[in-house]
């Protein structure tokens, strides 16, 4: 596979030609030809990799020098971290990065490893190639118009765009790494660029805000990088091996459970919620960029793979636990939510809980779901972020109650958040039948506390979901007119990611007989299909109604001869449906807000008792494992 | 068989929940030492109803509530036609998503609020309809809905703490007394209708009809409980069904509107404790 380096080193160029461009036009082009290049490049790697025979292939077994330059690649970061902890006085991330940093180059001076092959292709990393590609690629086109939006508003921030282009291709190019590597201290190295380049995207615009969350972002997943140098370690002195495939076979419970520290920490579920939600400070596209198709992906693809080595143990118990608390627990506090960027936070956290607990779970159908909903779920995340982002530089606002009748104001952008929201949540949206799945399997793993977790977690990602919904289609004629100054390049990613997302959920039956199921056979061994194909082509049928059933009644209602008059109001309305007069004989504006619950599932009264109860799994079985008793 | 009983269920379920509907308001006036109307008055109603001149206050609210009526009659043909039960409810829920976006479409103040307390309604009952479903799926092996009603003993008798359970939130389904927050039979209330307060006329007809499909969807739900591969428990399920529903209206009649909060806690901790805890015991059972 030739392709590999072309494929991590394209957009590393890219990365570095980016950083040196000042000029805004120049920039433009060079994105648009980097973000096509890296797109056709991972089109390309998938179409040779079909033409040798579609055949797991594990490749590059000699690479000292690459070894040595990636030796040299940790220190330059750990150097970096340490630089800015000493600046900002926060000395925290120093030690993690020194620690782990050390435990690593000891560990890779003084064992001797057999030699083995460094990465490997299979159609799991495909797929994550792919979506790295064209969920990254897009959003970083969707970046170019949006950035020049964000400073033309924020004059307070330093322009320092050449940097944050440059950080985004970076990330692109480390993901691809990460997902093609086999060898555990290769993927250690892309897992640790993805951290910094995370806490240097958070901390873009350097407000006291900004470097405080970049540091918690760095602090929490040095963490988990800790935990992965820990299980790398331990991995060495015993099995003498650092590749993935034998820690699966091996499945020894401390490194598997220091491997799923990690895969936690970057996937951002609790009690490392909160470096996800403090991400909201930076600019759109890398939030859009870290909550879809990297970084926190990078976390689920982790314990995907770990999987097969989490069925019926006390690691993928631990697992499946906080991913199926965090599931309930997220998606409660994103009721009480105003912020739309927020609420799209929590509701990551929230999905990606869901993910990981079938990760922990760890049989078939669990992981089958998994994988259908990290796909469903980059796509329409990223969407959604970006219509956000795009309706907060015309509204001036990301406020879900200023986006009262966004409908009749922007109607474009509320199509793209509309399909976005239905994909997360309504019947026959692939998310729901992923989630369908998962409850099945959760029933078949005798696992109570799940079911229960899933029962009330649906529900409550309904209520914050649908009230969102219901938010933006109200008909109500706003005072003011706002004009849609979203950029071409916004609105041409927007509508892709669209496009995407319905073609996804027609062609769902397809998806999971010609990719899921293989990559279940790739990784267990076997593979029989989760749903028959009976259930899939109800599921397409259905998805044609909602589109139909809905726009034949607009034909039929349209049909009906009716006479439109203004709305109930209890005191008289002034006739525009936005004032009534009051007791007093006075004009009265009318205010309607949705509901939050704030008493209930505020995140000043949930977040702590959700924290103290998932460190608390997290320490119990660690002790556990630690104490030799399983 | 499965095509004449959809098409049963399309064609019956207004006419049947017409009838209860006309039952349950005699019933109710003779709790309350009233005459009451004739049986037929429902059908009498809604003719009404479409006889009159539609007047919206938007153009997409018909729209909405005709999709809410063709997704519950979906979502009932495919519980009749003994297909996936867990799928049956997730269209549920969708329907019942085009009522409150039909709700909040008009930017009505009553309208909304109705819209508001309907989503809590439905985040407060949802979780036990799912634990019940997976109680079916524990009980009879499989999440048809014709393997459930083929199996040789009744699910009742591993899970009566979930009928329990179901009991206590279909009250919110029936739209009865204490759970009747969105929108209630009777007139008289604080937020005028609620939900349905912009709706007038057709639209409101189709809703009516609409909620007669729902109840005779959550009565079929009810009658899963009972059914089994013997010919006798037909007739029993229909007889508790009977019983179920004048509880039901019993409990409407006998007590005052909820609060929201205490609707939504209560519902949850029955949730808990009558669905959680069965969902236990079968888990260990099985």
């Amino acid at each position: 596979m030739g392709l590999i380096p072309v494929l991590i080193g394209v957009p590393a160029v890219f990365a570095v030609l980016l950083s040196f461009i000042r000029q805004e036009k120049a920039r433009g082009v060079v994105v648009y030809v980097g973000a096509g290049s890296v797109m056709v490049l991972s089109l390309a790697f998938v179409a040779s990799w079909i033409q040798n025979g579609s055949m797991i292939e594990k490749v590059y077994v000699n690479t000292e020098m690459v070894d040595h330059l990636m030796m040299v690649g940790e220190a330059f970061l750990m150097g970096l971290i340490v630089v800015l902890s000493i600046k900002y006085k926060r000395f925290f991330a120093a030690l993690l990065s020194v620690a782990q940093t050390s435990l690593l180059f000891y560990v890779e001076l003084t064992t001797d490893l057999p030699e083995a092959e460094h990465m490997l292709v299979d159609r799991l990393a495909l797929l994550m190639c792919v979506i790295v590609a064209f969920v990254g690629g897009f959003i970083c086109i969707y970046a170019v118009g949006y950035m020049k939006g964000y400073h033309h508003h924020h004059k307070e921030f330093k322009d320092r765009q050449p940097f944050f282009f440059s950080m985004l291709f970076f990330f692109l190019a480390a993901m691809f790494g990460l997902v093609l590597s086999l060898n555990l201290i290769w993927m250690y190295f892309f897992w640790e660029i993805t951290s910094v380049i995370s806490f240097l995207l958070i901390g873009y615009t350097r407000t006291e805000e900004a470097v405080r969350n970049s540091f918690t972002a760095l602090w929490m997943n040095l963490l988990g990088g800790l935990g992965f140098a820990a299980g790398i370690a331990i991995m060495a002195f015993t099995i003498h091996s650092v590749q993935m495939s034998d820690l699966v076979l091996w499945g020894a419970p401390l490194p598997v459970a220091c491997l799923c520290l990690a895969g936690l920490t970057k996937s951002a579920q609790l009690p490392f919620s909160s470096w996800l939600l403090g991400a909201m400070v930076a600019p759109t596209p890398s939030s859009a960029l870290l909550h879809s198709a990297t970084m926190v992906k990078a976390g689920v693809y982790l314990l995907i793979r770990l999987a097969p080595a989490l069925n019926d143990t006390i690691v993928g118990l631990m697992v499946s636990l906080i991913g199926g608390f965090t599931f309930i627990a997220a998606s409660m506090m994103a009721i009480a939510q105003n912020d739309g960027k927020k609420v799209l936070a929590f509701s990551t956290i929230s999905n990606l809980g869901l993910i990981v607990a079938c990760a922990g779970i760890g049989v078939e159908e669990t992981v089958w779901g998994a994988v259908l909903l990290m796909i469903f779920h980059s796509v329409s995340k990223s969407m959604l972020f970006q219509s956000v982002g795009a309706t907060e530089n015309c509204l001036g606002s990301r406020d879900i109650e200023d986006m009262h009748g966004m409908l009749l104001r922007l109607p474009k952008l509320t199509y793209i958040m509309g399909i976005g929201i239905a994909g997360m949540y309504l019947a026959p949206f692939g998310m729901l039948i992923s989630k369908w799945v998962a409850l099945r399997a959760f029933v078949d793993s005798e696992n109570v506390l799940l079911v229960i977790f899933i029962a009330f977690g649906s529900a409550t990602t309904m209520f914050y979901w649908t009230k969102w919904l219901s938010k933006l289609i109200s008909q109500h004629h706003a005072r003011d007119n706002v004009t849609d100054v979203t950029r071409r390049d916004e609105y041409l990613s927007m509508f892709v990611h669209a496009g995407c997302m319905l073609l996804l959920c027609l062609l769902f039956p397809l998806l999971s007989t010609n990719l899921v199921d293989p990559i279940m056979l790739e990784l267990f061994g076997y593979a029989r299909p989760v749903l028959s194909m009976e259930v899939l082509n109800t599921m397409a049928i259905m998805l044609v109604s909602v589109g139909i059933v809905p726009l034949s009644m607009f034909f039929v209602s349209k049909a009906a001869h009716k006479q439109l008059v203004p709305i109930y109001m209890s005191g008289v309305n002034e006739g525009d449906d936005r004032y009534f007069v009051n007791s007093l004989g006075e004009p009265e504006h009318l205010y309607l807000s949705n509901w939050y619950l704030r008493y209930q599932f505020g995140m000043r009264r949930l977040m702590r008792p959700s924290i103290y109860f998932s460190a608390a799994i997290l320490v119990v079985i660690f002790c556990l494992i630690l104490g030799g008793a399983v | 068989m499965q095509v004449l009983s959809v098409i049963g269920y399309l064609i019956l379920a207004p006419l049947a929940g017409g009838l209860l509907d006309g039952i349950d308001r005699i019933i109710s006036a003779r709790m309350q030492r009233r005459k009451g109307p004739p049986l037929l008055q429902p059908f009498y109603d809604i003719g009404k109803l479409f006889s009159k001149e539609v007047i919206a206050v938007n153009n997409v609210q018909m729209l909405l509530n005709l999709s809410y009526l063709v997704f519950l009659a979906i979502a009932g043909s495919m519980l009749f036609a003994g297909k996936d039960i867990l799928m049956c409810l997730f269209i549920l829920s969708t329907a019942d998503m085009f009522l409150i976006m039909g709700a909040s479409s008009d930017s009505s103040p009553y309208a909304n609020l109705g819209a508001g307390r309907e989503m809590i309604q439905m985040m407060a009952y949802e979780p036990l309809t799912l634990i019940v479903a997976v109680g079916f799926y524990l009980s009879s092996g499989s999440f048809q809905v014709s393997d459930i009603i083929g199996q040789q003993y009744s699910s009742v008798l591993f899970m009566p703490g979930m009928l329990l359970g179901f009991m206590f939130t279909a009250a919110i389904k029936f739209r009865k007394s204490p759970f009747d927050l969105s929108t209630s039979h009777h007139a008289h209330q604080e937020m005028v209708k609620g939900l349905t307060t912009e709706m007038s006329g057709p639209t409101l007809a189709i809703m009516n009809i609409a909620e007669y499909y729902e109840m005779i969807l959550i009565l079929g739900i009810f009658c899963l409980f009972f059914l089994n591969g013997n010919w006798w428990s037909w007739p029993l399920a229909i007889a508790a069904c009977a019983v179920i529903f004048f509880l039901e209206t019993l409990w409407d009649n006998a007590s005052a509107r909820l609060k929201w909060k205490t609707l939504l806690d209560s519902c949850w901790v029955i949730t808990l404790l009558f669905g959680g805890v069965n969902l236990l015991i079968l888990m260990l059972l099985k």
